[in-house]
């Protein structure tokens, strides 16, 4: 049904493929190691990603020209490129990460699971068929929704995987329904024959727009969206940390590849009415997550609050619509996906010592560990905005971006909301930095910890200070899609 | 020699400070070196004077000033270090430069931080000179307002010790404290609008020189900042007028003179009076009449009014007190409402001989009361670093205790008094006789006011000399010393020299008078 | 004379430096005291080298350099100096250089004070010389935000943390809020580029201009201490500790004042003509209230706090002037205001240190303790009341000139006023703190500073009487700088 499979077929899929190439050897791997040997699995997988970030770097760089492959299922361009890349490297930091988690690691299953979740992110950002789509995003969702109730000895954890199922499996419900209802409409599945077939059509603007709200429930739900942002929180703190920090980079991360992609190519008939929802779920999300995140008391609650406010910052290069709002929204997601890496790292390497994830519990931190407090201090501010770190230039290139598309109320809005937020990563700094320690005794940071925070916090000064680069990528990821 | 008469005047204008610095820096805590450092240091400016009196006539004259010099110093705002001399300032540089050095003899008793006593003193005499040297408006205030910050620090650290004074809530500080402060706010808030004014000056005709000034701004026209010349200008007039008048002080603008004179140390005093309320006088005469002719003489009533109020007044007051220095004080203003007197007349009736005249001992007076006055304080300081009090009534019979005292303060007093022979006589006459034909009836009042002046001069003699001599001081009070005498010599002479033969002094001051009012 | 490389090495020192201080042994004291005096030396080094080597008769920007940033935006490191900002550029130098001096009994953590004051440095200096505007708000961030955990940690144990943060959300609101306005001069002038030289000539239309002026203006100005958002800034030079508020007096104030007049009055030179006839009335607020205020504090440190706001006033008001003459004042302020001011708090907080008071009731007779450091407070007090002979007056006499210039006889005769203030309350201080009785309860707590804190004000005090008495040292630079901003506001 393909007809001939050429190279840049194969080449467009090449990380997939090596992903299940990983996810064999891994399930091999964890048949043949035994006891002590299978902290070795972590290692597999870290140098198997790592390997196939590589490979995909250098080979799967798409050409001049986006094209559809596999029959209008996959577009091979810039835009799922640069994804595919973030989705790996989020996948290798959160997987070093995982070393020493009990009840996590050593368990080939676990890192199965990783994978095939990786696998599904990567068909994500480049699904370019509404059933393509919705198999991805299923691949991705339900690793996920194992992993995040992955420790079964504990209930938060359990509770955590159940919700996130109950709630994932209503809402891709609802959105498998408006998936069909747009089918019916356009007539097409592919997504970019669609906007054609719709004006062809001629299809009131009430019915599309009812359906994309429907789509806009699941999508909303994946990158926790107020106001289907409920679940976060609790999965949030409930998960297993490094899944708590793989679910909050890579995988909103793919809801906004697929946001960005649909949205764009698909609905350009109702494109006022879709810039309105979108600007309104974006302030909203804005409000809700600052606000309410100053009153956490527990790490991973606020930084889920926190995820949930910079969801909201990113969806302003959405509602711009346009190709710099595109090319901010995938600067944004470099830096978010680094930034809260290292910020959950921190956590994870601070939990492994004090059991605990309340921020009280970092008092002296600075004190007693002044590396780790330093690596705290800047994810902190980059996700605050302040320069020289990555933060900063997302920020004003997600500003920009509404300014440019006239969206400046929004552009204020996100401005006074990034106060509320700099308050409350301050709050958690003056305890890292302010308090006295509970307890002298230094933190002790595993290698692999260590290098995955320091790869982390480096990219957060790297994005923020060499520009060129990462942005030349975006802007040809925002091309991409126009 | 070229450079000295080339530069004589930045040498005459910054020698005191550079001396000062000198004595700052010496080494070790000697006392008696710094004074005496301070002292031959000090007599380098005069000498200099000395040499620009002498070389007076010869000098080029330029628009009626000599031995300038102008250097760029603010070319941003277009204002530039300009000096120079005419007849009025060299005679009140004369005063300065001479009185400085016996100032500096007579502290000679000061005990504390001497080093930076004299540093002090000294950088006040680069301050007063360098507000009768400017030819720069901008630099003229500069130096006004410079001189009062070594005087405040004079009377605050080493001003009498003892003394509290009641503040209106209460508080008590000491009188020292009370006495510079007010001293330091009441010149200031003078000055802030002498400030504004000089900065109108500059905006509206776009320099600060004086000599450009007295050209242009006379003669603008038009309106300004919305609201017609005339105003503005009067506005002007009043600011400097008023921050003149603070300083000489012109009742009712002196009451923090007898605080600030009381509470000075005694050189502090010889100079506040010598030199320091001549600022004010040259001010009416350099700047007020030159650069406001019309406003001037719409006000000169207003100024004469409060002359004569000064001189009775002032003669009232001194006659009240029962503290020597503070009577000395208020004969400061008494003395001073002459020199205004003949300010009046001469803003009133530019141009004529009586303005002339009057002028001429207005001139004369400010150079005869800066003699006479800081004679008085010396003396004052002398028995009271003896008896440590000032009160009138506690002395007594002190004349054959201290016969050679006695006959210097009788002197310093008649001299003071207007005594035919003595300085003040020749002065105080010429205001009086250019000033009957113009304001008859101040003058007649200021005439009587000379009968006070004599009532409480005669008092304060015969309160400290004569009478019943108080047993108490007996075998305590010493005879005034060598340094002291020294100090009152050159005073001595220079009464005498003036009452007797004033024209040495009078031909340099005419040739001002009639070159610059003529 | 062009020296390579200057700017950017003036730039990046310090925060290279401030790096390379964490990876430091942090109990090694002296050896992190070494190494940031020696960093704060060669700055200062540097600074002077830029302000003595900048050709007063050459062009508009000097030491020009200009690197590819972000090309496809047209963001470029575009940095240089003008005859205005390289006299900042050495009043930062000197106070760092003080500053780091005045620092060296920091007990906690000396390691990550210094760093983070480093880093501070980096942004000012970064604001400074920037000519791109991206670049500027990219310092001005940095330069801001340090601020917050050197207050925090290190401060004043009573209010540092509310001051930091207070301080921090003021700076942070003003600087977005500018931000934005900046993004819509980048899109609305089409020339798709930050660079500042190129957008003066971007013509907006006055509506534009009328409306974001306001914005960019304000958002900056928050940093100047402006009335009526000026109330972080005595709270937080009050909580910080002294080097700090040796810098942020000192220098982080002048940050907003420059950007208000390098983006705001420069860039839209029509909104400031018309909105400045309003925002000269606060400025006046600024000058008179702060004065008074400060004239009834009883704490040291507030008292000079609320001269800043004063004097920070008089800064602002020259700049509203939009003339020759305030233009020229306000830039001499800057410098004069922030040398005087850090040698304010450099003497207040060797006092504290060992008073442990501020209370000025509960002080007194220090001048018999500590000489050297009353006589640098009375040269400080003289400079702050605009005497004649110090670098206030040269400054001040300028932005009043500029006022009646422009035609505001009256804001010039009330502004007048906070002179006469300024002295009243200095005098009070410098008779109660320096002179009268030491109180009992300090008897033998107290001895003379060290010698390199007299170095320090030493250096301070020199630049203060330098430039009262020849101001042919400074002015002739500012003149040139002013004269070049006066020509964006149409031959002014």
């Amino acid at each position: 049904m393909f007809g001939n499979i050429t190279s840049s077929m194969l080449l467009a899929i090449l990380p997939e493929i090596a992903l299940l190439v990983l996810i064999t050897v891994i399930f091999i791997a964890d048949l043949v190691l035994h006891g002590k040997q299978n902290s070795n699995l972590a290692g597999i997988t870290a140098v198997g990603i790592a390997a196939i970030f590589v490979l995909t770097l250098i080979y799967a760089r798409p050409g001049e020209t986006d094209e559809l492959v596999w029959g209008g299922m996959l577009r091979h361009d810039w835009l799922a490129f640069v994804f595919k890349l973030l989705f790996l490297a989020s996948g290798f930091i959160t997987t070093l990460f995982t070393i020493g988690w009990e009840s996590v690691w050593r368990k080939g299953e676990f890192y199965v699971l990783l994978l095939t979740s990786l696998l599904g992110m990567t068909l994500m950002a480049a699904s370019a068929d509404l059933i393509m789509l919705f198999l991805a995003i299923e691949t991705t969702s339900i690793p996920l929704y194992v992993m995040a109730g992955f420790m079964t000895n504990n209930d938060k954890s359990t509770e955590s995987g159940f919700k996130y199922l109950l709630f994932g499996a209503m809402t891709t419900a609802v959105m498998l329904y408006g998936l069909s209802l747009l089918y019916g409409l356009a007539g097409t599945s592919n997504i970019y024959a669609m906007a054609e077939s719709i004006a062809a059509r001629a299809i009131p603007s009430p019915v599309l727009v009812g359906t994309l709200l429907l789509i806009l429930l699941g999508f909303g739900f994946k990158v926790a969206l107020v106001p289907l942002h409920f679940w976060a929180p609790d999965v949030y703190e409930g998960a297993p940390t490094p899944v708590t920090a793989f679910l909050s980079t890579a995988s909103k991360a793919a809801g906004f590849a697929v946001l960005a992609r649909v949205m764009i190519a698909a609905f350009p008939s109702i494109l006022a009415d879709w810039q309105t929802i979108i600007a309104i779920a974006a302030a909203l999300s804005m409000i809700v997550g600052n606000v309410v995140a100053l009153t956490q008391t527990n790490i991973k609650r606020l930084l889920a609050y926190s995820s949930i406010a910079h969801a909201g910052y990113a969806l302003l290069g959405i509602a711009a619509a346009s190709e710099l709002g595109v090319l901010s929204v995938v600067y944004y997601f470099l830096v978010y996906a680094v930034t809260n890496l290292a910020a959950f790292g921190v956590v994870i390497i601070v939990y492994h010592t004090t059991g605990s994830d309340e921020i009280s519990d970092y008092a002296g931190l600075s004190r007693r560990s002044p590396m780790l407090a330093l690596a705290m201090l800047l994810a902190f501010l980059s996700l605050a905005g302040v320069p020289p770190l990555g933060g900063f230039i997302a920020k004003v290139l997600a500003f920009a971006a509404a300014v440019d598309a006239g969206f400046v109320w929004l552009a204020v809005l996100g401005v006074l909301n990034s106060i509320v937020g700099l308050y409350y990563y301050l709050i958690v700094l003056k305890v890292v930095y302010l308090f006295p320690p509970k307890d002298e005794k230094a933190i002790p940071t595993r290698r692999s910890h260590g290098i995955a925070l320091a790869t982390s916090v480096l990219l957060v000064l790297l994005l923020g200070v060499v520009l060129a680069p990462w942005y030349d990528w975006a802007a040809a990821s925002a091309a991409s899609l126009f | 020699m070229d450079f000295i008469n080339n530069n004589i005047l930045s040498l005459i204008l910054f020698s005191p400070i550079v001396a000062g610095l000198i004595v700052l820096l010496l080494p070790g805590e000697n006392k008696q070196l710094a004074r005496r450092v301070a002292l031959g240091l000090s007599l380098i400016p005069f000498i200099l004077t000395v040499i620009a009196w002498v070389g007076f006539g010869a000098a080029p004259e330029v628009d009626g000033f000599r031995y300038q010099q102008q250097v760029e110093w603010y070319p941003a705002i277009n204002s530039s270090y300009h000096v120079g001399v005419d007849g009025l300032s060299l005679s009140m540089v004369l005063l300065t430069t001479l009185l400085a050095p016996l100032a500096i003899l007579a502290s000679f008793s000061v005990e504390d931080k001497v080093k930076t006593y004299m540093f002090l003193f000294l950088a006040l005499e680069t301050g007063m000179l360098g507000v009768f040297l400017s030819l720069d408006l901008l630099i003229f205030f500069v130096f006004w307002e410079i001189g009062l910050v070594p005087m405040y620090f004079l009377i605050d650290q080493w001003g009498s010790a003892s003394g509290e004074r009641a503040l209106w809530n209460g508080m008590k500080v000491p009188a020292r404290r009370y006495a510079s402060f007010k001293f330091m706010v009441y010149t200031m808030a003078g000055s802030l609008g002498l400030l504004l004014a000089i900065q109108v000056l500059g905006v509206v005709s776009g320099t600060f020189d004086m000599l450009a000034l007295f050209q242009s701004w006379p003669s603008v026209t038009g309106t300004l900042f919305g609201f017609p010349t005339e105003t503005v200008k009067a506005v002007a007039f009043w600011a400097f007028a008023i921050a003149f008048a603070i300083k000489v002080p012109v009742w009712p603008f002196h009451t923090w003179l007898p605080d600030a004179h009381t509470e000075a140390p005694t050189a502090g005093s010889m100079i506040l009076a010598g030199v320091l309320l001549k600022l004010g006088a040259y001010g009416f005469l350099r700047l007020v009449i030159p650069l406001y002719p019309e406003q001037a003489h719409q006000y000169a009533g207003v100024l004469a009014l409060l002359a004569t109020l000064a001189i009775i007044l002032g003669a009232f007051a001194a006659w009240g007190q029962r503290d020597f220095k503070r009577l000395v004080a208020y004969s400061s203003v008494n003395h001073m409402g002459f020199v205004v007197l003949g300010i009046a007349v001469a803003a009133f009736a530019a141009g004529t001989e009586d303005a002339a005249i009057a002028l001429n001992g207005a001139i004369l007076q400010m150079f005869n009361h800066g003699i006479s006055a800081a004679a008085m304080f010396f003396l004052v300081g002398v028995i009271y670093e003896r008896t440590h009090t000032r009160d009138l009534e506690e002395w007594g019979g002190l004349f054959p205790l201290v016969p050679v005292f006695g006959a210097l303060l009788i002197l310093s007093s008649m001299a003071s008094l207007g005594l035919p022979g003595l300085g003040g006589f020749v002065s105080e006459f010429l205001v009086v006789r250019g000033a009957w034909p113009v304001f008859t009836v101040y003058t007649a009042l200021s005439m009587i006011g000379l009968l006070f002046t004599g009532a409480y001069i005669l008092k304060g003699i015969s309160k400290t000399l004569h009478g019943p001599l108080n047993e108490h001081w007996k075998g305590h009070l010493t005879e005034i010393n060598r340094r002291e005498l020294l100090v009152m010599a050159p005073l001595v002479v220079l009464m005498l020299w003036l009452g007797l033969w004033p024209a040495w002094l009078l031909n340099v001051i005419n040739q001002a008078v009639v070159a610059f009012f003529g | 004379m062009q020296i390579p490389y200057i700017l950017s090495a003036i730039v990046f020192l310090p925060i290279v430096a401030g790096a390379v201080l964490l990876f430091l042994p942090g109990k090694d004291r002296k050896l992190i005291y070494s190494f940031a005096f020696a960093v704060a030396l060669i700055t200062f080094l540097l600074s002077i080298a830029v302000y003595v080597f900048f050709d007063v008769s050459g062009p508009r920007y000097q030491f020009e350099e200009q690197y590819a940033w972000l090309p496809q935006l047209g963001i470029s490191f575009h940095v240089a100096v003008d005859g205005i900002t390289a006299p900042l550029v050495l009043l930062t130098g000197v106070v760092i250089f003080t500053g780091v001096i005045i620092s060296q009994r920091i007990d906690d953590r000396p390691r990550e004070f210094f760093a983070f004051l480093f880093i501070l440095a980096s942004g000012v200096f970064g604001v400074f010389v920037a000519l791109d505007m991206f670049a500027l708000f990219f310092f001005y961030e940095i330069a801001v935000f340090p601020m917050y955990l050197l207050i925090a940690i290190w401060g004043w144990k009573q209010t540092r943390e509310y001051a930091a943060m207070k301080l921090t959300l003021y700076l942070f609101i003003g600087s977005v809020i500018a931000l934005v306005g900046g993004l819509a001069m980048y899109f609305s002038s089409g020339l798709g580029t930050f660079d500042m030289i190129a957008l003066e000539g971007a013509n907006f239309s006055p509506e534009f201009q009328n409306l974001w002026f306001p914005f960019v203006f304000f958002g900056f100005a928050v940093l100047g201490g402006i009335f009526p958002f000026h109330n972080w800034s005595p709270d937080g030079h009050v909580a910080a500790p002294t080097a700090v508020s040796m810098f942020h007096a000192g220098v982080l104030m002048k940050l907003g004042a420059f950007a208000a007049l390098r983006v705001g009055i420069m860039l839209l030179p029509i909104g400031a003509q018309t909105h400045m006839w309003w925002i000269i009335l606060l400025t006046l607020v600024n000058v008179v209230y702060g004065a008074f205020i400060a004239m009834v504090q009883t704490d040291f440190k507030y008292m000079i706090g609320f001269s800043s706001v004063s004097h920070m006033g008089l800064v602002a008001m020259g700049f509203a002037t939009l003339n020759y003459n305030g233009y020229l004042g306000a830039s001499v302020q800057m410098v004069s205001h922030g040398v005087m001011t850090a040698l304010f708090f450099a003497v207040v907080g060797m006092v504290y240190d060992q008073a442990h008071t501020r209370e000025i009731p509960k002080l007194g007779g220090l001048m018999k303790i500590m000489p050297f450091a009353g006589v640098a407070f009375i040269i400080g007090g003289l400079v702050s009341m605009g005497m004649p002979g110090f670098s206030g007056f040269i400054a001040e006499f300028p932005i009043f000139m500029g006022l009646w210039d422009a035609n505001y006889p009256w804001i010039a005769i009330i502004a007048v006023v906070s002179i006469a203030i300024t002295a009243a309350y200095i005098l009070r201080a410098v008779g109660r703190v320096f002179f009268g009785e030491l109180p009992a309860e300090l008897e033998g707590h107290m001895h003379d500073i060290r010698p390199s804190e007299k170095l320090a004000l030493g250096i301070l005090c020199v630049i203060l009487v330098g430039i009262g008495i020849f101001p042919g040292v400074m002015l002739p630079m500012v003149q040139a700088g002013v004269n070049h901003a006066l020509a964006l506001l149409g031959g002014g």
